[in-house]
């Protein structure tokens, strides 16, 4: 079986966001990049899935981005996966342009089991698995805390508001990982020195943007309010300010 | 490409969703700015308060109707969408940004042959064209943006767009019974969660963190939310700690949420939590240390001890409610 698993290469999530001079990306000097959380989970579920797969059952992590993508491929890398794929647009894509560079590569790899993170946690937008499933025409599952996978048939846990659903579908299929679907393992000190050793291949891919951002800014900032007292005294207050100021309850 | 906006409602379990008239009411507002037509389309069986539309909605409104579709289908959801698009042309449509919305949108893009982007908290028509609002990083930092297709799709973020009344008589339904769906992704069944509303649906949050020091006091955090009519929620590290399931998770690796009121108790306010919860309209935050961030962002604070004062909150509040 073949695995691909896609990896999106994100400011660490403790960054605090300045704009740059641009006015419509962050200022990225001084950020550091990490594996975006949601994938860490999609890697995971990538490894488990070769192991049960066995045979001459393969891993590949894709990635679009630039060189900067490298250190956290590495990481990637260390963690177990086969083959790690950077692919450089000639300029930042959007997600439809993601999509496009994902599927045609899985095309080309033919993966028919593909693992996305639920959501990166830049643009947040929660659609590159879906996008790249459509263009492909597999099948998708998104948001899902528990998947099992025998023959071609595919049932999988998805997260809903309130509860969850179970969902039937088969190969070829698109999943994107929740939090809870796995434990992500960590990469072990011979995973590390592997990783050195391998080569990340380049590709190169051209597309043209439909989103065009034209401003990006700070959120207002949020006046600090007062404390209203420290002990149970404060309470009454408390309440009569919720219903009489804010009239939120 | 028609002058037509399409407002994607959405039910479950045969319940229209509040979000729902929120799509609706933006639809109808861009349509009158734009001078566009509007109409909406709702799939599913039976939907027992569909009648409640016509407080907000006119136009038509089309039911696509199945017994199969008593639950969720990707795949057969999809292809009525995007059927339904593709014939009748429509140049701008809105989903929600619910499990749902975020699922559907970016394959129907596909097959329309539409932009798409996600979780939009504004929309404006100026000099002709329309700009979206969407938070990135995690609500850290906003982006206004076009889409530049002919056909354009967006789903909104729930609780941020009012939905309007208008005085209307009847409702202009027209019902669809449809055949072959595709169903090769199907839901099969359904879990309900314990907790009785999900953070990201709900008005009122009550959120607990380390500072509940265990599970055990947790009660109180469910006792507040009961007589809000609130939904629990938790900070990272209480989910971490298994103190509280990851669904109640409020941050950027949880849920992003925007209620009108969020009361943090015992959370110290990391950045991480900020980011996802930062927008809700009103923070009470109870910390015994005045100085953790959350009073930063907080509108009213008590520096205490959360174990002390809930109790006294819950009676009080108990007090007025009765
Ligand atoms: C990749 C990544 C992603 C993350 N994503 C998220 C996320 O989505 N959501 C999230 O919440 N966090 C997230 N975090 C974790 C975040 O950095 C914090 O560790 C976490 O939010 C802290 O939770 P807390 O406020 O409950 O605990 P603490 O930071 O330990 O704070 C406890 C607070 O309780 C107060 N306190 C103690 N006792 C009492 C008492 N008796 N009464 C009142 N107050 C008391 C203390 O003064 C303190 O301020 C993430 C971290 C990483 C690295
Ligand atoms: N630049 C990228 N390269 C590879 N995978 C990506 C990239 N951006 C997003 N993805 C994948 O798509 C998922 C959803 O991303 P998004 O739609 O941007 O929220 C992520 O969790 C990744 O698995």
């Amino acid at each position: 079986m073949k695995i691909a698993v896609c990896v999106s290469n994100v400011p660490d999530t403790a960054t605090k966001i300045k704009i740059a001079q641009d006015r419509k990306s962050i200022d990225s000097t001084g950020v550091s990049f990490i594996i975006n959380p949601y994938d860490e989970f999609a890697i995971e579920e990538a490894l488990k899935t070769k192991e049960k797969f066995g045979g001459d059952s393969i891993t590949y992590s894709l990635t679009v981005g630039d060189d900067s993508s490298k250190e956290t491929i590495r990481k990637v890398l260390a963690l177990g996966v086969d083959e790690a794929i950077l692919i450089k647009p000639d300029k930042p894509l959007d997600s439809l342009g993601i999509a496009k560079a994902l599927s045609e590569e899985i095309k080309s790899l033919g993966c028919e089991i593909v693992f996305f993170g639920k959501q990166s946690v830049d643009y947040d937008s929660g659609i590159v698995g879906q996008l790249t499933a459509e263009l492909l025409g597999y099948n998708c599952i998104t948001v899902v805390v528990d998947l099992k996978i025998e023959n071609d048939k595919v049932i999988a846990e998805r997260e809903i508001e309130g509860g969850r659903e179970i969902v039937e579908s088969k190969l070829p299929i698109v999943i994107t990982a929740q939090k809870g679907l796995n434990e992500p393992r960590y990469a072990s000190l011979k995973g590390i020195m592997a990783a050195k050793k391998k080569n990340i291949i380049e590709k190169q891919f051209q597309s043209e943007n439909l989103l065009e951002i034209l401003e990006m800014n700070l959120p207002p900032a949020k006046q600090p309010g007062r404390i209203i007292g420290s002990d149970v005294s404060a309470v009454p207050e408390l309440v009569r300010l919720l219903r009489e100021e804010a009239k939120v309850i | 490409m028609a002058n037509k906006i399409l407002a994607v409602l959405e039910q479950r379990e045969g319940q229209l969703k509040k979000v729902s008239f929120e799509v609706i009411s933006l639809a109808k507002k861009l349509s009158t700015q734009l001078s566009y037509q509007v109409e909406a389309i709702i799939i599913g069986n039976e939907i027992s308060n569909l009648s409640e539309l016509k407080n907000y909605f006119s136009s038509k409104v089309t039911h696509f109707k199945n017994q199969d579709l008593n639950y969720y289908s990707s795949s057969a959801y999809s292809k009525i969408l995007s059927d339904y698009i593709n014939e009748n042309d429509f140049s701008l449509v809105i989903f929600p940004n619910t499990a749902m919305g975020i699922d559907l949108a970016p394959r129907v893009a596909v097959r329309t042959k539409s932009a798409v982007a996600t979780d939009c908290i504004k929309v404006i028509y100026d000099n002709e064209q329309l700009i979206f609002t969407k938070p990135v990083y995690a609500g850290k930092a906003l982006i206004n943006f076009k889409l530049n297709s002919e056909r354009k799709i967006i789903t909104i973020r729930p609780n941020i767009f009012k939905p309007e009344k208008i005085e209307n008589e009847n409702l202009n339904l027209e019902t669809k019974e449809i055949s072959d769906l595709d169903l090769t992704t199907k839901v099969t069944g359904y879990k309900k969660s314990e907790g009785k509303l999900d953070v990201a649906e709900a008005d009122i949050i009550v959120s607990g963190g380390r500072g509940m020091k265990g599970p055990e006091n947790f009660h109180l955090i469910e006792e507040l939310a009961e007589v809000l009519g609130a939904a629990v929620g938790a900070s990272r590290a209480v989910v971490d700690a298994g103190w509280r399931p990851h669904r109640e998770q409020v941050g950027q690796t949880g849920k992003t949420v925007s209620p009108t009121l969020y009361i943090a108790c015992g959370i110290s306010g990391a950045i991480q939590h900020l980011a996802g919860m930062s927008s809700s309209k009103y923070i009470v935050a109870i910390n015994k240390d005045k100085d953790a961030p959350i009073f930063n962002i907080a509108d009213y604070g008590i520096t205490a001890d959360a174990l002390e004062i809930l109790p006294v909150l819950i009676e009080e509040i108990k007090k007025i409610k009765s």
